[in-house]
């Protein structure tokens, strides 16, 4: 089986809500956040997508 | 008969072909085949296919029936011209911001095995007349081959087959919208707004059912992406993936969202480049001739 997408990274405010395989990155504040993904989708040339206001994950595709 | 006047003859159908060939041989928006040296291998394929063409009918009548078979000789060669550009735009395609896809690829590399055919058949009929009707006939038998070639060469372009419009884009959340198609998820707020500042969005509408399925084809939508993005540029670099022009489907109706980055910032001239994609052939599909609906044969 070939694995088209893969979750890269998970970045979030909030700690309780993610847990799992991907690197975790907790923030302080929404700033960070954004921060964060911005870094991390330059970084890894993935995609940041928004699962809530939250969660943000790196997804390669 | 003498070998001089067969050698007129095939000299007429020599010239008509490899002249079919020139003209039907176009480098235009999406410089292929290459300038100069991918020309030259394609005049002289046609020049080839053209000696072949040419040479039939003398054969045939000097009852050099087994000459005959050099036509399969042809048939491999020319199918050998279509993988050689399947391969070498496959290996190219890697390397474009936009990729073909390879439904647009097989289109291209059958029309290069295709119009080497109609060559053949050019130098065919021209080295005919001339041998029946002498040499101004076929003059115009070499004429009206070349016409009836660059007939065959013009498929129809998605200007024939949906209507095109220029739509907002908008997110709803991280969600990246054309009218009411969804496109992307694009979570952080800064690329959003580049999204906003530079995407724009299309939607297309099918003009009949035939059409939902043809333009639904995965490849015919990359075309759409890869002509837009060759002709127009693209605002996107290696490692940016979430600038990524995209063509989403409404799935009630089958309209395409079309959602494009490009430098060229001009819907007019937009709508017109989309309009020019061709229809590729392998996409379409004709379900209403499908004749178990009809109710039996036709």
């Amino acid at each position: 089986m070939i694995v088209e997408k893969a979750i890269l990274a998970v970045i979030t405010t909030k700690e309780e809500q993610v847990g799992g395989g991907a690197p975790i990155f907790i923030c302080a504040s929404n700033e960070e956040l954004q921060l964060f993904s911005t870094n991390l989708e330059a970084i890894m040339d993935g995609i940041a997508h928004r699962l809530s206001d939250e969660v943000y994950i790196i997804v390669k595709h | 008969m003498e070998i001089e006047y067969y050698a007129q003859a095939i000299l007429f159908g020599v010239v008509a072909g490899t002249l079919a060939r020139l003209i039907t041989l176009r480098s235009d928006y999406r410089q292929y085949p290459t300038y100069l040296h991918g020309r030259i291998i394609h005049l002289s394929l046609g020049f080839i296919a053209a000696s072949l063409g040419a040479l039939a009918i003398p054969a045939l009548l000097e009852m050099e029936f087994t000459a005959v078979t050099f036509l399969t000789v042809a048939a491999t060669q020319f199918r050998d011209v279509r993988n050689m550009e399947r391969n070498t735009l496959t290996e190219l395609d890697q390397f474009e911001l936009v990729s073909r896809g390879s439904t647009y690829i097989e289109g291209i590399a059958i029309s290069f095995e295709g119009r080497n055919y109609l060559v053949m058949f050019a130098a065919f009929l021209t080295t005919f007349a001339y041998i029946n009707w002498g040499w101004f006939p076929s003059t115009v038998v070499g004429v009206l081959t070349i016409v009836a070639a660059l007939s065959f060469m013009s498929g129809s372009s998605l200007r024939d087959i949906v209507e095109i419009e220029e739509s907002d884009i908008s997110f709803d959340g991280a969600g990246l919208y054309v009218d009411n198609i969804y496109i992307m998820n694009i979570g952080i707020e800064e690329r959003q707004e580049e999204i906003l500042k530079y995407g724009m969005g299309f939607i297309l509408t099918p003009k009949n059912i035939n059409v939902i399925t043809t333009i639904s084809n995965l490849g015919q939508r990359q075309a759409i992406l890869h002509d837009v993005s060759a002709t127009l540029g693209i605002y996107k670099d290696s490692g940016t993936p979430a600038l990524a022009p995209l063509i989403k489907r409404d799935l009630d109706d089958g309209r395409l969202g079309v959602f494009i980055l490009p430098l060229v910032r001009d819907a007019d001239l937009a709508k017109k480049v989309i309009g020019s994609v061709p229809v590729l052939e392998n996409a379409i599909k004709m379900p209403s001739e499908a004749t178990f609906l009809k109710g039996g044969k036709k």
